[in-house]
């Protein structure tokens, strides 16, 4: 089998993070995943692009939606998908990445897709593999598939993502999710504004080029796409804020406070949300809610991106 | 009390007379440089003879220097040295010979060994360990509070009886204020030095970086540099209260220099250090999440560094440290969260600060103080000067001549080296320990 002769647009063999990215890459990567949302539409989902491929989601922080929705998205194109979760209490955890990715590599797979708790690590294991190495979210640091998902969905109802003006809403700090939204958001055009309390806010936020508001009344002002995010339960009593029920009627989306946006705006939420922490039922389940179709697009995405890193392998 | 400089058995022994002639002779007490030769007898300084040797001395072994620098050895304030209990990671006979290569003649043992330095039998252990095993003086010191706890006293008389020569809870600090304030005031019978990690460590968390876009970016938890200023103010609030000698071990922020400063301006018995990493590199440093990189307190913003250069330069800092601190290979091959902090650093203490007094950041005078006799003068060791009847602990050095740190030549039992790779500029050609070669460059 000869290699293609046309160079491929994605020119990574890993996917790491948005950062370093250009807007090119992450558009063919988007053009990818429109065309994979029409296959997944039909009734015959299956591609042959990874047959023969070994593909494993490597858990080291339990997952159930990034984790499935890769596999549907290895199943669909054709790979052989193996899901190892590793216990993290077991071993101490650094060993547990370094050994398991020998391991692992020692079974000749196609492509690894990896979680883990600590920023960087999925980089340290890609420098210790031969295949490729798709990062599903490294501690507070990116969560590449989660932007690009939310890119294409923000694409898909807003026909455009240059000049919209775009609130990521809640705990940014700690959330890999909000540092590649902004880095893949900016890059492709969009005006980003990061609204949280004081205490989740990371230190120098404003120099990511973005707007920072601790109100959200203000900070929603006129966006065209409110973004939230996840508080993980172990914040939300007395640490980062007082308690849960503060923390929802200062920064919780209702529908009150995103009357505030535009009134075509629309609502993300990665998910899995806590109703009546981050934002309410009603505004979760309602007609400007996106959280949905945001899930299907995760499984596009995520197909787009393995056929992309897969033009790098031996023999495509 | 002891003499802590006694524990090595080449300085008795030897009743042969040396002679180190065409030497560029720099002391850095005085700061003065000048040719001359240096006169050795006894393991000590005989005589310091500026100008030319009108005749060595019958019997004499002479070594010409031929015009290169000749300084006190480096007397380097903070190092772990693995015993007892981190064999694993260093001994007093490796760290010793890795000492003995980068030109250093004294190192003190920071307490966090296992068990930890805070009784005079484990004092008496390291320095009959060090004195069969070690080929430099290795003086301990002893821990502030028992078991490194930061509640109880620990027996400062009876431990420097036994040969300790500073009080620290290495990189722990007191958090509680009333037992710093005891500890100070109770230091001041025996005008012990007090060497505080001043670090707030409730305010630091478990933060790995220094606040900014870099560690936002890195998605790395941060640790506010405020974590040390408070607790220098602390302390130097308690310093006022006690009289106690105070000396901060590792200072990285720009604020805390201007803190010391102003103390020192007061008159309180202050005084402070820096390590060679928090001098030479910076937190752009740790980009990839290099783990080597990865120390406590982290690498600071590039105006820190300058910062504490320019307080070098002014005598504000006074002494430079290794912070040596082996990691083996598996506490570093994690992601860098999770990581060991520290760095070994007893090869390179000299030729990094020799760099940068060679790029200009620093004066040569200034940096060889700050590495000879100023922390001899705060440990009260009889050495780090180019002195008549002190150690002839003595260093030649090529400072010009460049070269490489290979990781192969690492002689460090762990080889967790932020420096590993990096041109160096200054040379040690020989470093003698009470007038006894323990290192000639091949």
């Amino acid at each position: 089998m000869s290699a293609s002769p046309i160079l491929p647009a994605f020119p990574h063999r890993h996917l790491l993070g948005i950062e370093g990215l250009t807007a090119a890459e992450l558009t063919t990567l988007l053009d990818m995943a429109d065309e994979a949302v029409a296959v997944s539409r039909q009734v015959e989902k299956k591609r042959a692009t990874l047959r023969g491929r070994t593909q494993i989601n490597l858990f080291f922080e339990p997952s159930t939606r990034t984790q499935s929705s890769f596999e549907i998205a290895g199943k669909r194109l054709g790979a052989d998908v193996m899901n190892m979760s590793v216990a993290s209490s077991s071993v101490k955890k650094g060993e547990t990445l370094i050994d398991t990715a020998m391991t692992l590599n020692a079974m000749r797979p196609d492509i690894i897709i990896v979680r883990h708790a600590q920023a960087g690590a999925v980089q340290l294991l890609s420098q210790k593999v031969a295949c490729s190495v798709v990062n599903a979210g490294d501690g507070a640091h990116e969560h590449p598939t989660q932007a690009l998902l939310d890119a294409l969905t923000i694409r898909r109802n807003k026909g455009r993502i240059e000049g919209l003006i775009v609130a990521v809403c809640g705990d940014i700090l700690h959330s890999r999710v909000a540092r590649s939204n902004i880095l893949a958001l900016q890059c492709l055009g969009a005006r980003v504004r990061c609204v949280a309390p004081t205490t989740l806010l990371p230190p120098a936020i404003e120099r990511f080029g973005v707007e920072v508001h601790t109100d959200m009344k203000s900070g929603l002002k006129d966006a065209d796409i409110v973004m939230m995010l996840r508080l993980q339960r172990e914040r939300m009593s007395g640490s980062f804020i007082p308690s849960s029920k503060e923390y929802f009627r200062y920064w919780g989306l209702d529908e009150e406070k995103l009357a505030c946006a535009r009134p075509d705006a629309l609502v993300m939420h990665p998910g899995p949300m806590n109703r009546g922490v981050e934002i309410s039922s009603e505004v979760a389940d309602g007609g400007q809610s996106l959280i949905r179709e945001q899930v299907e697009m995760g499984v596009a995405v995520r197909m787009a991106v393995l056929e992309a890193v897969a033009q790098h392998l031996p023999d495509y | 009390m002891t003499n802590p400089l006694m524990t090595n058995p080449l300085m008795s022994s030897r009743t042969h007379l040396r002679a180190l002639i065409n030497a560029d002779l720099l002391d850095p007490a005085t700061g003065r440089r000048q040719r001359g030769a240096v006169l050795i007898r006894d393991g000590l300084i005989a005589e310091v003879v500026r100008g030319a040797l009108p005749a060595a001395p019958e019997g004499a072994e002479v070594v010409d220097c031929q015009g290169a620098l000749v300084a006190p050895g480096v007397v380097d304030m903070r190092a772990f040295l693995g015993e007892p209990g981190a064999e694993y990671r260093e001994t007093l006979k490796t760290a010793s010979r890795a000492a003995a290569v980068g030109g250093i003649t004294t190192l003190v043992s920071t307490p966090e060994t296992n068990p930890p330095v805070d009784n005079a039998a484990t004092v008496d252990f390291i320095r009959r360990r060090a004195r069969d095993n070690a080929i430099v003086h290795v003086a301990p010191a002893a821990a502030l509070t028992r078991g490194l706890e930061g509640q109880e006293l620990a027996e400062y008389g009876l431990l420097l009886e036994a040969g300790a020569v500073a009080f620290t809870d290495g990189a722990r600090s007191i958090a509680n204020a009333r037992v710093m304030q005891r500890a100070m005031a109770y230091a001041r019978n025996f005008d012990a030095l007090v060497m505080h990690h001043a670090e707030d460590a409730d305010l630091t968390g478990d933060g790995v970086a220094t606040p900014g876009e870099l560690a936002s970016r890195m998605g790395l938890t941060a640790a506010p540099r405020e974590a040390e200023t408070i607790m220098l103010e602390r302390d130097l609030r308690l310093v006022r209260m006690t009289g106690g000698r105070y000396h901060a071990a590792m200072i990285t922020h720009a604020q805390s220099v201007e803190l010391i400063r102003q103390a020192k301006d007061e008159g309180l018995p202050v005084t402070c250090g820096v390590s060679i990493n928090h001098l030479a590199l910076n937190e752009h440093d740790i980009s990839g999440y290099r783990t080597f990189f990865k120390v406590k307190p982290p690498l600071r913003p590039e105006e820190d560094r300058l910062a504490l250069l320019e307080a070098l330069e002014d005598g504000v800092i006074d002494v430079i440290v290794s912070d040596h601190n082996p990691q083996d290979v598996e506490a570093k091959r994690l992601p860098f969260g999770e990581a060991a902090a520290g760095a070994i650093g007893l090869e390179t203490l000299l030729p990094v600060a020799l760099r940068l007094a060679n790029a200009g950041s620093v004066s040569l005078a200034r940096v060889l103080d700050a590495l000879t006799a100023r922390p001899a003068g705060l440990l009260g060791l009889a050495c780090g000067r180019l002195a008549k009847d002190t150690a002839a602990d003595l260093i030649v050095v090529d400072t010009d001549s460049a070269w490489v740190y290979e990781r192969e030549a690492i002689r460090s039992r762990s080889k967790n080296s932020p420096f590993e790779g990096g041109r160096m500029e200054g040379q040690v050609l020989r470093t003698l320990v009470s007038g006894v070669d323990v290192h000639v460059a091949g």
